[in-house]
């Protein structure tokens, strides 16, 4: 069964007295444990969608079903829970919450979304900081690490709620050619440890050809589908 | 929750000039309170103290009528010996009185056989005066700190003026009700400072001199000046008394009697009422300083932090979690700014006692001012600074916990 199941899907933004288009009826449907990229360049409609998929916005018109759930009825507290159950982010500025130490970063979602035991929730982190490779660096602050390393962190706190999703919008962006590797390499290897399906979006070509399937987007609508397997081209 | 604070306290050291600058209006703010109100309330204290156990008692009971008329002291408006023992039965039978002294009031003509002038006049008994207004012996000047008969207790001023000083014969002249005139010679006992307040500048004769010069056919009083255990259930004793003498009624079915407390006998009630007043302004401004400065800091907090909420609420912190971090924030500002007060405006305090102050009220002088601040001004201003702190972080907070989170993302 398809984890995610979109029907075309539109979305319109009223800027002033224009109306603009950044979905045109996309319409796909992706499987659990998939490595998916969406393609596209700028103002083709990745980011709003990987919005819609994340239930942090809401489609004008269609269907959108993520993990069994009917995201486009759900209200603004329901979204919140769905997000913190079932979704996990990763932004491409880090966005890591300054003011809390790399391990507390991680261990956030558990604490503060949702509600974890402190033995359960010190061996998830334990557990992700040795897999993102971070537990050397647990104690510093998000300004006293570099960029591969919070996204790093971003990484493993995506994935410490073991959620069925995680989408990451543009994560290699601020990230020079060998770290936005390594941090794909890390999604990848996270994907296979933890069975998530992770969907990121990029129009890095190199950074592309990791996705297993390629989903390319133009103007709000969908303009083709690859499956790559994920050999890269890198 | 535990978590929150913790949160909320490194959040606020992440701008430490802003947030001690915060928390130091705060402090000011409190520190201003505690010190307005310790020496406020020390002088206002201080104030009451010298009128009613100087003069006027806590209290004072008249024949119906009487203070209407107090400025002539009408001698027609004596209570009359029957009256007298009903209302000594029920002061008697007042656990929380601790002294009373009928007193016989009027004025008269003062001689030193060179020249005369005008004079108010108490006759007491000594030891029940003593009792009731327990500062009338710091008044005395000079003499021997009593009241003996044939002797008068003569105010400083007037002591001066016609020239008399211990030991000196003098004539009191007066009218009785009747108006009949009498005089009678007193030795001078004593001087006697003058107080402020009604009778600040009455003389002292003993009651039985003074029944003797209006030619009391029957032992008749003025009034009854009373003193409570507690200060404090003045107005709760004022209205039991009341409620025990409202059952006297005269031949005409009118009540025989009438009460009064300190605060209706003397327009310094006034004055303590304005200090209240102005202590109530000033805790005001310190709402109004503790609710303009969190606002403003958690308002910037907010702004400044946009992003950081987009995140939080994008991975699902609910959003009554984001309100309580910030209102955790302000909370903490409070807690801080009215701890930081506390200790320093008690520090303040402490050391205005020591340099032992002193001031001046009417004609007393060299007054020592005593600030204090109880406990429950301490925790009652503590307590609004915090409330005021909440509820001042309450709009920010529940601005950021609406905010969507996909605009708050797009934030630069």
């Amino acid at each position: 069964m398809s984890l995610i199941v979109a029907e075309n899907i539109q979305k319109y933004y009223q800027v002033g007295e224009i109306r603009v288009t950044a979905l045109k009826g996309v319409s796909f449907e992706i499987e659990p444990s998939s490595f998916v990229s969406f393609v596209g360049p700028s103002g083709s409609g990745k980011t709003t969608l990987l919005n819609l998929i994340g239930c942090l916005d809401k489609p004008t018109d269609g269907k959108l079903t993520v993990a069994d759930t009917d995201v486009l009825h759900l209200d603004r507290k329901q979204s919140a829970s769905f997000r913190g159950s079932n979704i996990g982010f990763i932004f491409q500025d880090f966005n890591l919450i300054p003011v809390l130490t790399v391990y507390e970063n991680i261990e956030y979602p558990l604490l503060m979304v949702q509600s974890v035991p402190a033995s359960e929730r010190n061996k998830r982190v334990n557990t992700l900081l040795d897999a993102v490779g971070m537990t050397d660096q647990k104690d510093k602050y998000p300004d006293q690490i570099s960029g591969g390393q919070k996204q790093r962190v971003a990484v493993a706190r995506a994935l410490v709620t073991n959620p069925k999703l995680v989408l990451a919008d543009e994560p290699t962006a601020n990230l020079d050619h060998k770290t936005a590797y390594m941090v794909i390499d890390l999604m990848k290897k996270m994907r296979d440890e933890f069975n998530t399906t992770f969907l990121f979006s990029t129009h890095d070509q190199k950074i592309v050809g990791e996705a297993e399937i390629i989903f390319t987007l133009e103007d709000g609508e969908l303009k083709g589908k690859d499956v790559t397997g994920g050999k890269g081209n890198g | 929750m535990g978590n929150l604070f913790k949160i909320a306290i490194r959040n606020l050291l992440r701008y430490k000039r802003r947030t001690m600058l915060t928390a130091s209006l705060i402090t000011v703010g409190v520190v201003f309170v505690l010190v307005f109100i310790s020496v406020s309330g020390s002088f206002k204290n201080m104030m009451i103290g010298q009128i009613t156990d100087s003069m006027l008692g806590h209290m004072q009971v008249h024949r119906k009528g009487y203070v209407a008329s107090i400025e002539n002291l009408p001698l027609t408006l004596n209570l009359k010996p029957e009256e007298i023992t009903r209302l000594e039965d029920v002061l008697n039978s007042q656990s929380g009185v601790e002294a009373y002294s009928p007193r016989i009031k009027f004025g008269g003509g003062f001689s030193n056989f060179a020249e005369t002038t005008n004079i108010r006049l108490n006759g007491v008994f000594p030891e029940k005066e003593f009792r009731t207004v327990p500062l009338l012996y710091s008044r005395f000047i000079s003499g021997e700190k009593d009241i003996k008969k044939g002797e008068i207790i003569v105010p400083e001023l007037l002591a001066k003026g016609m020239n008399v000083s211990i030991g000196d014969m003098v004539v009191v002249v007066a009218t009785n009700k009747d108006g009949s005139v009498n005089g009678k010679q007193f030795k001078v006992g004593g001087i006697l400072q003058s107080a402020v307040g009604p009778g600040g500048r009455d003389g002292y004769i003993h009651i039985e001199d003074a029944r003797e010069i209006l030619r009391m056919d029957e032992p008749e009083i003025s009034e009854v000046a009373v003193r409570l255990k507690d200060f404090g259930s003045l107005n709760r004793f004022n209205g039991k008394l009341m409620g025990l003498l409202s059952k006297d009624m005269n031949s005409q079915g009118k009540p025989v009697f009438e009460v009064h407390t300190w605060e209706t006998l003397s327009p310094f009630y006034n004055i303590a009422r304005m200090i209240d007043v102005m202590t109530f302004f000033i805790k005001l401004m310190l709402i109004a300083i503790v609710l303009i400065s969190i606002m403003n800091v958690m308002i910037m907090a907010v702004y400044e932090r946009i992003r950081e909420i987009g995140t939080i609420a994008a991975i699902g912190t609910l959003p009554g979690k984001i309100l309580s971090m910030f209102v955790i924030e302000g909370f903490c500002l409070g807690i801080a700014g009215a701890v930081i007060g506390n200790i320093v405006g008690v520090s303040i305090i402490i050391i205005l006692n020591l340099l032992k102050i002193t001031f001046n009220f009417g004609q007393q002088t060299g007054l020592l001012l005593v600030a204090k601040i109880t406990p429950s001004d301490l925790l009652f201003i503590s307590i609004t600074v915090i409330i005021v702190s909440v509820i001042a972080s309450l709009q920010p907070a529940f601005k950021a916990s609406r905010m969507e989170p996909i605009e708050a993302l797009r934030h630069v």
